[in-house]
């Protein structure tokens, strides 16, 4: 359990902040340039002082004005990775890995050295100095030396924002794999939708140092406060299911969402895991009636729950496919020649090429082996146009 | 070229004393150096001002005020022959606190300098990696500004050799006690038929010279060598 409510004033910057997630994976913090990430995860880790507020992780209370609760930064425990990794230049990658480390209270680390040096593929980097890194490899070992620490929790400051797109996707899949193997919760900090996407668990989305949404990534992504931040063009509901069956010889994965299925081309993808699937409001095709004779062959049958107008001469349409909930951009035209309505019943076509860069491993380990094939299958869906 | 016994003296004296004003300061030096980059407090231009003040003084008088300060009638000195029983004032470790008095700002300057260029977010890094303040101090800022040390304890050391007013009036001219390189080199020149000492004297202080200015570069270049590897 990580319990968040932070009062602090800079200058003309006021920030005020409260949110709550439960025990382990990732939150991202998601909000533009100058709306107070970085204020908060510096609030939290201890590095600036909150005016006003509590900071509380598991059972332990770290922060807490009304009782004078101030735990240094040093003893509160939290792994920090800052965007520009901070590595200490006098020291090897080694001795940048150990130095959390020897500092930790004894015990049983979360996990030990080999193993980090093994998920974050830093064996043949140990003894470089920082400056022979490259900016990638230098932020894995900056995320080594966090979780060698024996942190209560990660804060990972825009670990990818100095990185150019080569590197970021060389990065993250290593990022998904320590959120899906270790039980570590993690502030993720980010003003990029793409890695909020692929990495959340829970999302806080911020503007002017205040929350203005919150929740699973499946919620956040239909709120409307997220579509002002991202546009109607990035827009597009998270949905989750399972995979039902593959094809052997075309690989093609049938995917069940709600009452439906939808066909996913992508390899690796195994019966029983669970991925998730943005679906774009824009490459959703509506139709009254079940569509024959089309060469789409994603289609699911569902009950427009509401109609909204968007910018220009455009409504937002939210359809309920038995469960879950997809987002469609329907011109007016089209809205009003179709005569859509809450409640009618409505099919919605999705081409199978549209999905492609849109799985994500379904984060949490209650599929671990799942997990572990979704990770690679995400880096190779990455690669194809994240 | 030959060195009387006399001579051998003075360069063994100038040696000692300068090596001990330097191990004196260096950890003064650091702690002040520290206290002028990071902190913060009222009179902290004024206290600067005076860690500067031998710069600006003339050498002569550092010497007396020293005097003041540590003869066996003064408030230290007193002190110190009391509880120790240890005499300052015309000894060689008075020769040598008299050295690294007039040596100090230039060595706290140099670490000063150093110290700035230590990026802070390493600290807090280092921070949020489980380490309390000295534990930071020693383990990150002290090797990050490790150049500025040791080009301070050289160029002190340099500077060092050369020390005659404050020595000569703090610490006397005693042969084989205070007697160092210049205070022997004056010494050889007030007496008569004693130009060919004083020249050999003066190519030993030139030698000694050149040879600090050449160990301060090479050991610039390895210390920046380590740190860019």
């Amino acid at each position: 359990m990580i319990e968040v409510q932070l009062k602090k004033r800079r200058g003309e910057f006021a920030l005020e902040v409260a949110f709550a997630a439960s025990g382990s994976g990732l939150i991202a913090l998601y909000g533009p340039s100058g709306c107070g990430k970085s204020t908060i995860v510096n609030l939290i880790a201890g590095l600036l002082r909150p005016d006003e507020g509590v900071v509380r992780l598991g059972g332990t209370t770290l922060f807490e004005s009304a009782r004078g609760v101030d735990v240094p930064a040093e003893r509160r425990r939290i792994g920090y990775v800052f965007q520009d990794s901070r590595l200490f230049p006098h020291l090897d990658v080694r001795g940048n890995l150990v130095y959390g480390e020897r500092r930790s209270p004894p015990g049983e680390p979360q996990i030990p050295f080999d193993e980090a040096v093994e998920l974050l593929g830093l064996g043949p980097l140990l003894t470089r100095r920082p400056r022979q890194l490259s900016g990638g490899e230098r932020q894995r070992v900056a995320v080594g030396r966090a979780l060698l620490c024996r942190p209560r929790l990660l804060l990972l400051d825009e670990p990818l924002a100095s990185l150019d797109l080569a590197r970021r996707e060389e990065l993250l899949p290593y990022l998904e794999r320590l959120r899906d193997r270790l039980s570590i919760p993690m502030i993720y900090v980010s003003h990029q939708f793409e890695e909020v996407l692929r990495l959340a668990t829970h999302v806080v989305l911020l503007r002017a140092g205040a929350v203005v949404a919150q929740g699973d990534i499946v919620a956040v992504s239909r709120d409307p406060q997220l579509r002002a931040m991202i546009g109607t063009e990035a827009l597009g509901a998270v949905v989750e299911g399972e995979i039902e069956s593959v094809e052997a010889v075309t690989g093609l994965a049938h995917l069940k969402i709600g009452n439906g299925r939808l066909n996913v081309q992508g390899g690796g993808l195994t019966p029983g895991q669970r991925v998730r699937v943005q679906l774009l409001a824009r490459d959703l095709i509506l139709a009254v009636e079940p569509p024959r004779g089309l060469s789409v062959r994603n289609c699911l049958e569902g009950t427009l729950s509401s109609l909204e107008p968007d910018v220009g001469q455009t409504y937002l349409a939210e359809i309920d496919v038995g469960g879950p909930r997809l987002i469609a951009q329907v011109t007016s035209s089209a809205s009003t020649e179709l005569a859509l309505s809450a409640g009618r019943r409505v099919w919605v076509l999705v081409k199978t090429v549209s999905l492609r860069g849109h799985v994500y491993s379904a984060a949490q380990s209650q599929h671990p082996s799942a997990g572990r094939s979704a990770r690679s299958d995400a880096t190779g869906m990455g690669a194809r146009g994240l | 070229m030959w060195l009387s016994g006399a001579e051998w003296e003075a360069l063994r004296l100038s040696l000692t004393v300068t090596l001990r004003s330097v191990l004196m300061s260096l950890p003064v030096a650091i702690v002040i150096a520290w206290v002028l980059a990071r902190r913060s407090f009222p009179g902290r231009t004024l206290f600067d001002a005076f860690v500067h003040l031998p710069l600006v003084l003339p050498p002569v008088v550092v010497g007396y005020l020293l005097l003041l300060l540590f003869g066996i009638h003064g408030p230290l000195g007193g002190w110190l022959l009391r509880s120790f029983g240890v005499r300052v004032a015309f000894t060689t470790n008075g020769a040598a606190l008299a050295t690294a008095v007039m040596s100090f700002p230039i060595m706290v300057r140099a670490m000063r300098i150093s110290l700035e260029a230590v990026d802070r977010g390493l600290e807090d890094a280092a921070r949020t990696l489980g380490a309390g303040p000295l534990d930071r101090f020693f383990s990150v800022t002290l090797p990050l500004m490790m150049p500025g040390v040791l080009a301070g304890a050289v160029t002190a050391f340099s500077a060092g050799l050369g020390e005659f007013g404050a020595v000569i009036t703090f610490a006397s001219n005693i042969p084989g006690q205070t007697r160092t390189l210049p205070l022997a080199l004056y010494t050889a020149l007030q007496t008569p038929e004693g130009d060919a000492e004083a020249a050999r004297l003066a190519a030993v202080s030139f030698t000694l010279g050149l040879l600090g200015l050449a160990a301060s570069e090479l050991f610039a270049r390895r210390v920046r060598r380590r740190l860019e590897a």
